[in-house]
């Protein structure tokens, strides 16, 4: 019965999504206020009756409901309760209604915080927000019901993939999900600002804490992602351009440019167009993302469900929506508003370049995503592009970025010079270049991509550091949690910036044979592998080797790496063993056994700052939602903007020179 | 051309100018790093150029696995059902690599052998790259969803 009524519940919620993709539009196009008022209850709806059904299926997941052909598929008695929990999304139909359940989750957070919007724009808003609804759980009911039945039920279920029985796992879809998905959000209000034909600075506003919002969530979820391949892969790399990590990179960074992007048309007025399209491109991409994970279109770790229909249902959904939201576009393009004019040398031409580089970027990663995909398709033959290009691209476009990334929050808006921008970072530019050349002396890592890496990432620490304190100084309420939340992201990316160079440069690599008493040397440690035993888990028995790690013959710990082996589904895997540090992290993985003499193929890594990656990302998040709570954000329309936006200002006014 | 304009036009120029030049990276370097996937019988059939990395898949042919005793060379053999490659690697191979399995090597195909640099098995017993089951398709040798 159980799950009959999670699938009524999913019908129910389906049912409200149409009409409020519909009522509060004829509410808005017609003046009609009871129209428009319906969107925040039946908004509220479609989340009550989504997370109705998604609590459904959860509860079968703890009450192992094998009758439920899903729960059968992705959970068993041997799991524990909070592996049955993330069996909900461990799979493909539980992992779609996880994203509708986002979807109305946001649309409750629209309806909650958005008292300052006009009832017009508010119902515009929701409205989309319906549509997207309506396209999800029609997918989900249509091609991908979570409650199917499997009668009679089998006595136990197959087991949850043991690289998903992790607990990096449990939250990793959820906060990547929260990201895409809050895309929409942004989508929604560039969309109901077309319909309404104008793009007004103060919908840019509102929009802005929701960009950096879902930009912060979807920072960690790649990480949180990064993070797990890291450790749980055996492979020892953290990021593989893999398509499914650049489906999630691509709006990561077209977010990226949008949050920069809002920033000068909502400050500034410039770029209105942009933004709308650069708001349109963030949730396409997200669709995107979805539509290449979930087609199986692609050779994948994640491609779990590989079913034409469901490929060509979002095919459909994504054209509808690209196709839709750039015809609206080019109706209303021309009665977009024009921003004010600005020099080469001014905070808006930084931003541009901030954007030309981040969508640059984004489209180099669609190409070489998309590129075997197009050949296979012509029939000229089956293709991948590799990581090397990626990373070629990378290197090219992200230098001009951290170049330029203090320089930014530095100039003056309109109108500035180089030598009055560059002066207050005078200190950080000579002390990034002597703090690198130290450091690496320290360190005894003389490398080009090493040295110049943390040139940039100790430019780009520092200037942060420098606004700050220049801020600090020159204000008399100190820093804006935007402006703060702006310095810790940068920050931030110094960070990142740093640990990539380091691992990338400077890992020391070994796969070797291992003998019981046999000395490895490996970057200033000793590993000695001592025996190999047998140990027993819940739904699994492993080898476990337990190796000593020495520095200069003083024993420092025993690192127990293990090859698992699952029982149900009798899967191999290899557990590592991680001694995680903040200059270093020691890496052992468990290859095959080897001989009979005891000896194991095993891979030994030391990671020069690899923390430092995820590090950087999660100062990142923290500065997206420091951002997002800016009170700027949430004021209803002040006199001063409304002056601005009726044209009545110039822009010589020198209290916005500042930054504000 | 007033100032303004012409400092924009400049601005502009050096913009086209930059994303041109990143353009004409990406495409040389998109050439470099594309593999070709090929099958056993497309080694059996035609020539490949020794200088050239591309993706081989298919199945491990039972009994063809050889690991060396001192160090982590492995030979074994992969199969389409109409055309068997050997392979060498060296290195440690992947959780789900077994006889039987579907998996794909990266590497170079010299003196009639495929010199592996990765070899890649997916993360799922039930799993089958898209491209070694196609390729199987193609010689009658797919059966269902089993690998």
């Amino acid at each position: 019965m159980i799950g009959e009524f999670g699938q009524f519940t999913l019908i129910l919620a389906l049912i409200l999504a149409l009409l409020l993709s519909v009522l509060p539009m004829v509410g808005a196009w017609r003046g009609h206020d009871r129209l428009m008022a319906s969107a925040s209850s039946l908004a509220l709806g479609v989340f009550v009756f989504t997370a109705a059904a998604f609590a459904t299926l959860a509860w079968g997941f703890l009450q192992n409901d094998f009758t439920i052909q899903y729960v059968a598929a992705h959970s068993n008695l041997l799991l524990p309760w909070y592996y049955r929990l993330s069996g909900v999304w461990g799979g493909h139909e539980g992992s779609l209604l996880l994203w509708v359940l986002m979807l109305g989750a946001w649309m409750t957070a629209v309806v909650a915080l958005s008292g300052s919007l006009g009832k017009q724009f508010r119902a515009r808003v929701l409205a989309v927000m319906g549509m997207v609804a309506v396209g999800f759980l029609s997918f989900t009911l249509l091609t991908s019901n979570p409650f199917e039945r499997l009668l009679p039920g089998p006595p136990d279920g197959n087991d949850l993939n043991p690289l998903l029985q992790d607990p990096g796992m449990i939250f990793h879809p959820p906060l990547l999900y929260m990201g895409y998905v809050g895309f929409a959000v942004a989508f929604a209000f560039a969309i109901a600002g077309l319909i309404g034909g104008k793009v007004e600075r103060q919908w840019v506003r509102w929009a802005k804490p929701w960009t950096l919002a879902a930009w912060g969530f979807l920072t960690g979820g790649i990480a949180l992602g990064s993070w797990w391949a890291y450790y749980e892969l055996g492979w020892g790399g953290w990021w593989f351009w893999d398509p499914v990590e650049n489906a999630s990179f691509m709006p990561w960074l077209v977010g990226a440019a949008l949050i920069h992007s809002q920033a000068v048309t909502e400050k500034r007025g410039a770029f209105p167009a942009w933004t709308v399209l650069l708001s349109i491109a963030a949730f396409s991409l997200s669709l995107l993302g979805t539509f290449l994970v979930r087609s199986g279109v692609l050779t994948s770790v994640h491609a779990f469900a590989t079913d034409p229909e469901r490929g060509l249902f979002i095919l459909g959904f994504l054209v509808v929506v690209v196709g839709g939201s750039l015809l609206l576009y080019a109706l209303r393009a021309p009665r977009i508003m024009t921003g004010e004019g600005f020099a080469t040398l001014s905070r808006e031409s930084a931003l541009l370049m901030n954007n030309v580089f981040l969508a640059v970027a984004a489209a180099m990663v669609l190409i070489g995503t998309l590129y075997p995909l197009i050949v296979d398709f012509l029939g000229w033959g089956q293709v991948s592009v590799g990581p090397p290009y990626f990373s070629a691209m990378f290197i090219l476009l992200m230098t001009p970025i951290v170049l330029l990334m203090p320089l930014g929050p530095m100039s003056r808006w309109q109108n500035d010079e180089f030598k009055r921008t560059m002066q207050p970072l005078l200190w950080a530019l000579i002390g990034s270049v002597l703090g690198a050349l130290v450091i690496c002396a320290l360190l005894g890592v003389w490398n080009l991509r090493a040295v110049t890496g943390w040139i940039g990432g100790l430019w780009v620490m520092l200037g942060a550091v420098a606004f700050f304190m220049r801020q600090r100084r020159q204000s008399r309420h100190g820093l804006t949690r935007g402006q703060l939340g702006m310095t810790l992201a940068h920050f931030g990316v110094g960070v990142f910036v740093i640990g990539v160079a380091m691992v990338e440069s400077s890992t020391f690599e070994r796969d070797l044979r291992f003998e019981p008493g046999q000395i490895v040397d490996a970057a200033g440690y000793q590993f000695r592998l001592e025996q190999v035993v047998t140990v027993k888990g819940p739904n699994w028995s492993a080898e476990e080797a337990q190796i000593t790690v020495m520095k200069n013959g003083e024993e420092l710990l025993l690192m127990k790496p293990q090859k698992r082996r699952y029982y149900r589904s009798g899967q191999v895997m290899s557990q590592i063993a991680l001694q995680p540090g903040f200059t270093h992290d020691l890496y052992v993985a468990m290859g095959e056994p080897l001989g009979n003499s005891g000896a194991w193929a095993m891979r030994i890594h030391v990671k020069p700052f690899i923390r430092w990656i995820w590090g950087g990302a999660v100062l990142m998040l923290i500065g997206g939602f420091t951002a997002a709570t800016d009170r700027r954000f949430w004021q209803a329309q002040s006199a001063e903007d409304a002056a601005i936006d009726a044209g009545r200002v110039t822009a010589s006014s020198p209290t916005r020179a500042l930054p504000a | 051309m007033t100032p303004t304009r012409k400092r924009r036009a400049i601005f502009v120029g050096i913009l086209v100018l930059g994303i041109s030049a990143a353009a004409a990276v990406g495409i040389v370097s998109m050439n470099q790093n594309m593999m070709f996937f090929i099958s056993p019988s497309d080694v059996q059939a035609q020539e490949f150029s020794p200088d050239r990395q591309f993706r081989l898949g298919g199945l491990v042919v039972d009994g063809s696995v050889k690991h060396s005793q001192d160090d982590l060379q492995v030979e074994f053999a992969v199969t389409d059902g109409a055309a068997e490659v050997p392979i060498v690697f060296e290195g440690i191979l992947p959780d789900l690599f077994r006889e039987g399995q579907g998996i794909i090597a990266h590497g170079f195909l010299r003196n009639g052998r495929f010199e592996a640099n990765e070899v890649l098995a997916k993360h799922d017993e039930n799993y089958m790259p898209p491209e070694v089951k196609r390729a199987l398709e193609k010689q009658n040798h797919y059966y269902g969803e089993e690998g």
